[in-house]
């Protein structure tokens, strides 16, 4: 019956930590642990660098003093309470593009099907900029027309590119058709806002944490983390996926089932983030495509996906604030590394899809 | 004609469609118990569909599939799998996923949350691997392999999926003669083991070695079917495919084989 406790061993092709009985059990892949509590360290140390450096002076000691729960007083304030949003926001919104990039690319079979190039951060701004130039604004209604938006983009994508089926390209395509035609819209209702709210809409349109406060924050972090913490129940439907609709349900996936499951999963990662700080690109189309190459495994592994997203977003932001004299949106600085990126993607990986009969 | 008591699977006056396009109208058959069942036919005679109907990946328009007696429509996706698999014809491995992974991957249907990697898996996983000829293979990358590996490799995948029906479309279109005969060998022999084999195939004359249930079909209708030898002759091949032709005794193991009639442009002069 049960075997206890198995060590390190042979499955599946790749080193597993199988941990519990044969009966209930969890599995680790080694290598991918390893790149997990790698990017986790190197998250954390970036994570104390951030709630250091600022216009307000600290020493190191004193933000470590702070985490120790040893100091009190205008410190603690300035860490954990002017910082400290801004940082989580960049670790969960990494996280939180990272998954989704990994989802969309996974059910696309295409590692261009990234959220912010099929439409849904232009649905959110247009949501967002529905409610404020015709609801009149408020954070809660802001972020209520936000994700409506990138729902409905969603779901409308979803609705044109499905026939007998999703193809992945289908789906990039009309994104990408949805996504133009969204950009006019918004465009068009920037025309006709008053100065004041263009240039505010504007600024989160470019993808920016500078609007990270706690109030609006917390929220959106609450909602990831939930998210995150389930979205492991559907990785072995998302890993069947990966073999095309067919297999995938000759395996035993209810596919659609499934794969609109995900697509909600995804939609609302993205939304919760794009709500708080715009359209931020790139993390959700690289961070998956980084973390598999660490990994090597077949397909997009979800953890370090996440960890790696992580990574990205928080590092981009220390640069934005930190290391470039201006204080520029996150988002330039991400759209600038993807763009390096997507052309390291096209010279290299022309090659995708495999027909293993030919 | 079909015994309709032990037949676990079958379609009951089905009416399959894509869209708009009507396929097959009011089909109607059995996948006899124990059989290696070959479907032939020419391009676009509605052969696929109906294995994708058989499997439960298309739901006919009208009328039902059944397995043991049950619509296959309302059997949860996982429960149907246990007990019916398919191997498409076009197949897609992720990128540097190795064949003992890709096999693996045939294990969804019997695992859970918190049950993915147990005993039972890697048994049926290994026992695969032995079925097919791949066990050598097993830690090398699907993307290294020849065509006739690589075929082996996803029969396997279906193997350890562990159902005593089996269904391919096409296993071995696209292989060398002797792979072809490597991967119908296969079959066989889960035929002897017991299991219900539905195979696609082009070949006539592996089709009739190999059958021990020939249909043939044309314009999604089935136009005959039965064991081989009292099935296959020069009339069928010719309504079924349109091809003027002999059939003798194969040499090998006597079952029907089928000799295209030379109608090649004599030359002038």
């Amino acid at each position: 019956m049960s075997a206890g406790t198995r060590p390190v061993r042979l499955t599946g092709g790749r080193r597993r930590l199988v941990l519990g009985t044969d009966r209930r059990h969890v599995a680790v892949g080694v290598r991918e642990a390893a790149v997990c509590a790698t990017a986790a360290l190197l998250v954390s140390a970036l994570a104390v660098v951030g709630l250091w450096l600022g216009d307000f002076p600290l020493r190191l000691d004193e933000v470590l003093g702070v985490l120790g729960g040893r100091i009190d007083g205008l410190t603690r304030t300035v860490v954990l309470e002017w910082r400290l949003p801004r940082i989580a926001a960049a670790v969960t919104f990494g996280a939180a593009l990272g998954v989704a990039g990994a989802i969309f690319q996974t059910i696309t079979r295409n590692p261009l099907a990234s959220p912010d190039i099929i439409g849904l951060a232009n649905g959110s701004f247009s949501g967002m900029l529905i409610a404020l130039l015709l609801l009149g604004g408020g954070w809660h209604l802001l972020m209520l027309g936000s994700l409506a938006g990138g729902l409905l983009a969603a779901l409308a994508i979803y609705l044109l590119a499905y026939r007998d089926g999703l193809s992945g390209f289908r789906f990039i395509v009309v994104g990408v058709g949805v996504s133009s035609m969204l950009a006019a819209t918004n465009t068009w209702l920037l025309l006709r806002a008053d100065l004041e709210t263009a240039l505010f809409a504007a600024a989160w349109g470019a993808g920016s944490l500078n609007t990270a406060t706690a109030e609006v924050v917390w929220p959106a972090v609450g909602i990831i983390l939930v998210l995150l913490a389930v979205t492991p129940l559907w990785a072995a439907a998302l890993a069947q996926l990966e073999l095309g609709d067919d297999i995938a349900a000759a395996s035993g996936v209810a596919v659609d089932r499934n794969r609109a499951t995900l697509v909600v999963i995804a939609v609302v990662l993205v939304s919760a983030v794009t709500t708080v700080a715009g359209p931020i690109s790139f993390v959700a189309l690289a961070a998956p495509q980084i973390a598999r190459r660490l990994v090597r495994a077949p397909g997009l592994p979800l953890a370090a996906t996440a960890v790696v997203g992580a990574l990205l977003l928080l590092g981009s932001d220390l640069i934005a604030q930190h290391v470039i004299p201006l204080t520029v949106p996150v988002g330039v600085v991400t759209v600038t590394l993807g763009g390096a990126y997507l052309l390291w993607l096209l010279v290299h990986e022309i090659r995708r899809t495999r027909w293993s009969t030919s | 004609m079909v015994d309709q008591l032990t037949a676990r699977l079958r379609a009951d006056d089905v009416t399959l469609r894509y869209d708009q396009r009507i396929v097959s109208a009011d089909l109607s058959f059995a996948v006899p118990d124990g059989s290696f069942t070959v479907l032939i036919g020419p391009n676009a005679c509605g052969k696929s569909t109906l294995l994708r109907a058989l499997a439960g990946l298309l739901r006919p328009a009208v009328g039902r599939v059944l397995l043991d007696g049950a619509d296959l429509g309302t059997l949860p996706a996982k429960e149907r799998a246990r007990r019916i698999a398919l191997l498409p014809q076009a197949m897609t491995a992720p990128d540097g996923i190795t064949v003992r992974e890709l096999v693996g991957r045939g294990r969804y249907a019997h695992q859970r949350v918190l049950r993915r990697f147990s005993h039972t898996d890697e048994d049926a996983v290994e026992s695969a691997l032995a079925d097919t000829g791949t066990t050598d293979l097993a830690d090398r990358r699907v993307d290294e392999l020849s065509g006739g590996q690589r075929q082996r490799a996803w029969i396997a995948m279906v193997l350890a999926q562990e159902t005593p029906l089996v269904l391919l479309d096409e296993p071995t279109t696209y292989l060398d003669v002797a792979h072809q005969i490597d991967v119908l060998n296969v079959l066989h022999r889960l035929v002897t083991q017991g299991r219900t084999v539905v195979a696609v195939l082009h070949d006539l004359n592996h089709a009739a070695r190999y059958a021990t249930h020939l249909v043939a079909m044309r314009d999604g209708r089935i136009v005959a079917e039965g064991d081989p030898a009292s099935t296959v002759d020069a009339g069928l091949v010719a309504e079924v495919f349109g091809m003027p032709n002999q059939v003798v005794p194969d040499p090998v193991t006597g079952a029907p084989m089928v000799v295209p009639a030379d109608t090649r442009e004599p030359v002038a002069g």
